[in-house]
Parts: C-alpha cells; structure tokens; sequence
C-alpha cells in the first residue's frame, strides 16, 4: 500500500472515526457521504456529521488464519474476527492478547493499537485498531455533568454525553 | 519550582508474553536459574510482532487520558522518551499523538537517554507547564530493548512502558522538587545501525549507576530537606532487581519502602519505561499525604530524582479504569525461547 493511501485513511485506522446521520442517527464507519437508508436520504448529503466510534464491541464472527497473506507470517495462527460495535458499524479486524482458540462469537473486545505491517525492513509501519478481549476495567467510567470531550478507547476526543 | 505542577494522570502497558531465565539459559547452554537469581529477576516480558514502542506508549496514554478525563486537545506537548523508537528518523511521538487525538495543535518530540529519557521527558514537561506555555504536557516512557542473543543483558531486556500527564489543575501527586546529575560515563551505548547495545560490564555498576544515583539521591534529599525516612514510597531505576535493592539500602531506605516501586523482578527491565512503571505502581496504592522519592539512571550517563507529594485529589482520581500495575507483574503468558526469538526478529527470515 502506498505512503499516501494509508495515510488518507489514519484517521479511520488509528481513531475508528465514523460518521453520523443526522436524521435518522445511523452510524457508518468508514464515514460515507450520503445515509443510505434514510427515508429522506438526500436531505443527509453533505450534512453527514464525523462520529468518533467507542472502540466497544462483540465479535460476530471469527476465523483462524494459519496461512497468513505477506507481512503477517510471523503472527500466525491469529484469529480474524467482524466485530459489532456498540454503535452499530461491524468492522473487521484481529482480535489479539488472547490464544486464538479462546475466541468465541460474542466475545466482547475493546479497540487496540497495534502494527498492521512493515513495508519491509526500510519502509513505512503501518499502524491501526485490532482489538483485544474487553472487561469490565476497560468500559470508560461515566461521569454525570461532564459535558467537555473526553477521550475514548479508540483514541479521539468523543462527546461525552453522546453516544450509547 | 511551582509548588503546584505535577502529576494529573498516569497509565502504564505492559505487553502479555513472558520468558523466564531460566529458559533463556537452557538454550545458551548456561545457569539460567542462577543468572536470574543473580540479577534478582524471575520473569521479563516480551512484546508481540505487532508490538513496538509506538503502541506501547499509545496504550499506556489512552489509559491516562481516560482516567483523568483529560481533553486530548487539550495537550499541549508529547514527548516520548526510549532507545528503541521504531523509526530512526520520524517521531515516535507523533504517532502517539495522532492515535490518542491531540493533533494538530501541539509540539511533540522523541527523547534518548538510555534508560532516563522519560524522567528527562517529565522534567521538560514540568518546565512548559510551570510557564503556563501549556496546559497538558505528556512524558512517555518506553521500550522494547533488546539484549544481544546470549548476553548477559538478554536476561533483563523487556518491553513496557508508562504515560504522565503534567499538569496545574487536578493534580494527584505534586512534583515539590527536582534535580538532575549528568557525567560523561560510557557505560552502556549503541552505535548507529548496532541492532544490539554493547557494554561495559561491571563498569556498568559503582561509577555509573550507584554513582549516580547516590549522588542524585543525596542532591535530591537536601534540596527538599527530607531524610530517607520522610518518604512513604522510594523507586529507583531498575536494570534489574538487584541494583536498585542495594542502592536503596545504600541510602538508607528498607525493603517496604521499595515494595511498590520495585517491578523489574517480574517484568524485567522496560528501560525507559522501568522507574515510570514503578512509579505508576505506586500511585496506583498511594495515599493523600504520601511523599515520594524517584530516581531515574541513564546510561551515558545520569540521573533525574523528583521529590513527589501526593494530594487529596487522589481520592477524587478514577484508578479503577484499566489494567492495575500489579496485575501486569503477576499476569501475563510463558513462552518458550523459539517463540521469543520468533517474536523478537532474531530468526534469519527467507527473503530478507
């Protein structure tokens, strides 16, 4: 991948930042600029609102990868799940810190940051979410009266009355 | 200084995999029992292939920043400090800051100094915040060292790390003094393109750590006029357990007042991570009205201490968040040397 293409999409990799409908209140990830589920859906184009996903989520499902694409020799077998996030939007994404024989659907994960790949031994390193399993430790405390952003799991400010 | 800078927030990472000595040894053909009890370490972790210094200072900030429900915008430095940034040239620091959202609006850098670069990192913070030019800055420890295969130093060599949060408002641990005590010792060092760090053996010990961590030890006590009794916590840099043991008796501190601040003998030696993860393992049982004492050593060489005072606010601070030092130093998952040396790039590779 190109130094210009993955750095384009940092913001998703990094910070899981999506997108809001402001009519219908459908989250997207990655962002999109038009609801396509909105009854009025172009009322929503241009006026798609960035939302900042928790990094919450459970694995829908899962499998083991033992013959890994290039660059990801060294990890195999690694699990490979599609996580529902608390706010809707599945993604999909490695589920680490755990022995691939333990992941199960409905494990409930949180958001992690990790290397995706190297660009060999002089390239770029490519960073982004995996996810990790998630207890109760990791649901960020709620704090009544606290209107301010605050940071989320996945990094970006979030607002923190906002959100499920 | 201002009396009224400090610590605001705190998290450490340390990453899952561990090895012992004693397996180590096995494949080297030595004592590894033996060398561990010498070195007063059981275990040491190790990261993941996918783990780098980059995502163990951003796991440990995102930890911090949640826990003391600090604005990432609101940051107005970060800067890590390590001797294994992934890049040579591109911060380490920039990345952390993208990944936890403090960009744009912020100054950012990397730090080298051995073991000291975060304690070095903390000092430059308190100097930014106490001249109000920002209201966040961050100091991040951390590493992913390595030991040559077979070297006495691949005994001790881990991977962790430790994020402050510096601050005025809503500070849980008061930074009342700090001192520094630098010399040209060259006890420990890397040349560039090195994959491993050479050293000095035994030269490593009475003329550069325990000299300087005596002398700065003994500057730090006199300036804030305290004695070692004055100090309910004491954490010394820990290259491995042993040293810090026997400075600390050296300057007259007892075993339970090292306790928390002593973490190298379960995790090894995080480098830059591994007086900030003590420290973090302190403030995680602290107490309002707890004094405490670091001091930090970096090879090449010197040492920064910090005279802490822990406030009231500390009750009003959320440690429940996150994964609790302690846990970090018990938990974790063995694995064999084929799987450490796999992990950590030590296998010639077809291809490369």
């Amino acid at each position: 991948m190109s130094v210009a293409r993955f750095w384009r999409e940092t913001p998703r990799r990094y910070n899981l930042g999506g997108c809001r409908c402001p009519t219908c209140e459908t989250v997207y990830f990655p962002p999109r600029g038009v609801c396509p589920v909105c009854a009025k859906h172009r009322q929503s184009i241009g006026r798609m609102e960035p939302y900042q996903l928790s990094g919450e989520g459970e694995v829908v499902t899962f499998t083991i990868v033992h013959d890994a694409a290039e660059g990801f020799e060294m990890q195999v077998p690694y699990a490979l799940a599609i996580v529902r996030t608390v706010e809707g939007p599945q993604l999909t994404g490695s589920v680490v810190d755990i022995d691939p024989s333990e992941v199960s659907i409905g494990l409930r994960v949180r958001a992690t940051f990790r290397k995706l790949r190297e660009e060999g031994a002089a390239g770029v390193i490519h960073y982004g979410y995996k996810f990790a399993p998630m207890d109760e430790r990791h649901r960020p405390p709620k704090r009544p009266g606290r209107s301010e952003r605050v940071p989320s799991a996945a990094g970006a400010p979030v607002a923190a009355t906002s959100g499920p | 200084m201002k009396q009224d800078t400090g610590i605001v927030s705190y998290g450490a990472y340390v990453p899952r995999y561990r090895i012992t000595p004693t397996e180590i040894g096995r494949v080297w053909g030595t004592d590894g029992a033996a060398m561990g009890a010498g070195l007063a370490v059981k275990r040491k972790s190790v990261p993941a292939p996918d783990e780098d210094t980059i995502t163990i200072s951003t796991e440990a900030l995102r930890t911090a920043l949640i826990r003391g429900a600090i604005d990432p915008q609101e940051i107005g430095a970060i800067y890590v400090g390590s001797e294994s940034h992934p890049y040579a040239v591109k911060p380490t620091a920039t990345v952390v800051a993208q990944a936890v959202g403090a960009t744009p609006n912020l100054t950012a850098a990397d730090f080298e100094f051995a073991c000291k670069a975060g304690t070095a990192a903390i000092q430059t913070c308190l100097g930014l915040v106490g001249a109000e030019m920002v209201r966040y800055g961050v100091a991040i420890g951390s590493d992913t060292s390595q030991g040559a295969p077979g070297d006495a130093l691949e005994y001790s060599a881990s991977a962790g790390g430790a994020a402050f949060v510096i601050g005025r408002e809503r500070v849980i641990a008061t930074v009342r003094h700090t001192v520094s005590y630098t010399t040209d010792t060259p006890d420990f060092w890397r040349r560039e393109g090195q994959h491993y760090p050479s050293h000095g053996g035994r030269f490593t010990g009475e003329p550069a750590y325990f000299r300087h961590v005596t002398e700065c030890a003994h500057r730090m006590m006199e300036q804030a006029g305290t004695t070692p009794k004055s100090y309910a916590h004491v954490v010394f840099h820990q290259p491995n357990g042993k040293f810090p043991q026997r400075v600390g008796k050296q300057l007259g501190f007892t075993d339970a007042q090292m306790r928390y601040g002593l973490v190298t003998p379960y995790i090894g030696n995080t480098y830059s991570g591994a007086a900030l993860i003590g420290l973090a393992n302190v403030l995680d049982v602290a107490k309002p009205g707890d004094q405490v004492l670091v001091v930090g050593y970096g090879s090449g060489a010197g040492s920064d201490a910090f005279d802490l005072l822990v406030t009231d606010e500390i009750a009003r601070y959320d440690r429940t968040y996150g994964t609790p030092v302690q846990e970090f130093l018990d938990g974790g998952v063995e694995i064999p040397y084929a799987v450490y040396a796999k992990f950590r790039g030590k296998i010639r590779m077809g291809g490369s």
